[in-house]
């Protein structure tokens, strides 16, 4: 939905790379996927209305009302359009394939294992293919493949805990869905 | 959060209301009675998972009411806390107090495996904005099937105390876990609109099987396949449910049309 050629479409993309993500701030909305796309719309009264659509990490995710909220704050400041609107969208599902290769590099750098890219294999397993969804996370801290998963569920909706055999820290890794 | 897309002039939207409902009240309520377990769940790790469970649910249920109250021109959290307890329509299966960690495992299992058959035709919904969201909501969903399968598994290979509650757990709620199938009132004409791509009954059956074959294989006692889903499925409220409903109103009700 990104017009090509809008000179503004650079900033925005730029401003919208340094708001992080509220609880994992290491990584950036940009680089954490959830920006499906914006566009500069004509206004019914006049003017131009910058409209975000934002994918939800997860449908219960309570920190997609700050996300919002940030989002809308930073591109305001950009004062580019008339208007910003930011709105939640399930036009597609968010999965943690959209994490970029940044992301996944802040990530580690941050503590957390990155997901392991899904492939989806939902079609011919029981109840949804649950059994996709597991794989080995590396440790962040040794690199260690030699780890176990403690839990899928963590501290937030996101996190699985991990515990690494080798250099024996506890971890955390963002879930793959 | 709005969902944005506005419906075609052809959808019945009693229908899909109704719809709508049936699948956030039975998110809302199963989200919060598991919610009871936190702080006191069998250990620490499950603690964690159950509440994270519950949140999840209670997230979903949240853009359902969501979507609900974009249809119909009314407010979410008036949906969600601001009725009596005989307007909720949750299956009866969500009617019962979460009793021991046995029976919790029993229902949660039960509900999740049926929610899965569910979600998986509704996904095929022509309702394209429940059939995104549903898209969304099954990647979550997958890992409480993981969790519950595997806690289905443990409590049965667990000795005679944890298999037998177990057992008479499944048995005691598979009557009423029929009633997560009971038909929409206005089902024919979600079938004919492409709503609900498939009859509440064939995926009852469905579901019904695959759970009797898993439940087979770990060596429990068969589940009753000729049970069908009760009347009252979603009418049914019990005192249960009613000092649950007091609790998670008590917040909306001590401040009326208060917004946080």
């Amino acid at each position: 939905m990104v017009a090509a050629g809008d000179p503004r479409d650079a900033v925005v993309w730029a401003a919208l790379d340094e708001v992080p993500d509220p609880e994992i701030p290491t990584i950036s909305v940009v680089e954490l996927g959830v920006i499906r796309g914006f566009a500069f719309e004509p206004m019914v009264a006049g003017g131009e209305r910058l409209a975000v659509e934002l994918l939800p990490t997860f449908v219960g995710c309570p920190a997609i009302d700050v996300m919002l909220q940030t989002v809308g704050e930073r591109l305001r400041a950009l004062d580019v359009a008339d208007e910003v609107s930011v709105e939640l969208s399930f036009a597609e599902p968010w999965t943690s394939d959209r994490i970029s290769a940044e992301g996944r590099e802040k990530l580690r750098a941050g503590g957390f294992a990155p997901p392991h890219l899904v492939e989806i294999a939902t079609a011919s397993a029981p109840f949804g293919g649950e059994l996709a969804m597991l794989d080995v996370a590396s440790c962040p801290y040794c690199g260690s493949r030699n780890t176990t998963l403690d839990n899928p569920f963590g501290p937030t909706l996101c996190r699985a805990i991990y515990h690494c055999e080798d250099c024996h820290q506890p971890f955390e890794q963002f879930k793959a869905v | 959060m709005t969902m944005g897309t506005r419906p075609p002039d052809t959808l019945p939207r009693e229908a899909v209301a109704e719809l709508l409902l049936d699948l956030a009240d039975d998110e809302f309520v199963i989200g919060f009675w598991d919610s009871e377990w936190t702080g006191i769940a069998p250990m620490l790790e499950e603690d964690v998972a159950t509440s994270s469970i519950s949140q999840d649910e209670i997230g979903h249920a949240r853009a359902l009411y969501e979507m609900l109250a974009s249809l119909t021109g009314d407010d979410a959290d008036r949906i969600a806390f601001g009725r009596e307890p005989e307007d909720y329509r949750h299956a009866a299966l969500l009617n019962h107090p979460r009793t021991d960690w046995a029976f919790t495992v029993a229902r949660r299992y039960l509900y999740e495996t049926a929610d899965a058959v569910r979600l998986e035709a509704l996904a095929r919904s022509s309702y394209e904005p429940l059939a995104r969201l549903v898209a969304k909501m099954r990647r979550e969903e997958r890992y409480h099937l993981m969790h519950l399968d595997a806690w289905l598994t443990r409590l049965a290979e667990g000795g005679a105390d944890a298999r037998g509650r177990l057992a008479a757990a499944l048995e005691h709620l598979w009557a009423d876990a029929q009633a997560v199938f009971t038909p929409p009132g206005h089902e024919a004409a979600l079938l004919e609109a492409g709503v609900l791509p498939e009859p509440m009954a064939a995926l009852r059956r469905r579901w019904a099987g695959e759970v009797g074959e898993r439940v087979q294989s770990l060596g429990l006692p068969p589940l009753d396949p000729t049970v069908g889903a009760p009347t009252d499925g979603r009418t049914r409220r019990t005192d249960g449910f009613r000092w649950l409903h007091g609790e998670f109103t008590m917040v909306a009700r001590s401040d009326p049309g208060a917004t946080w």
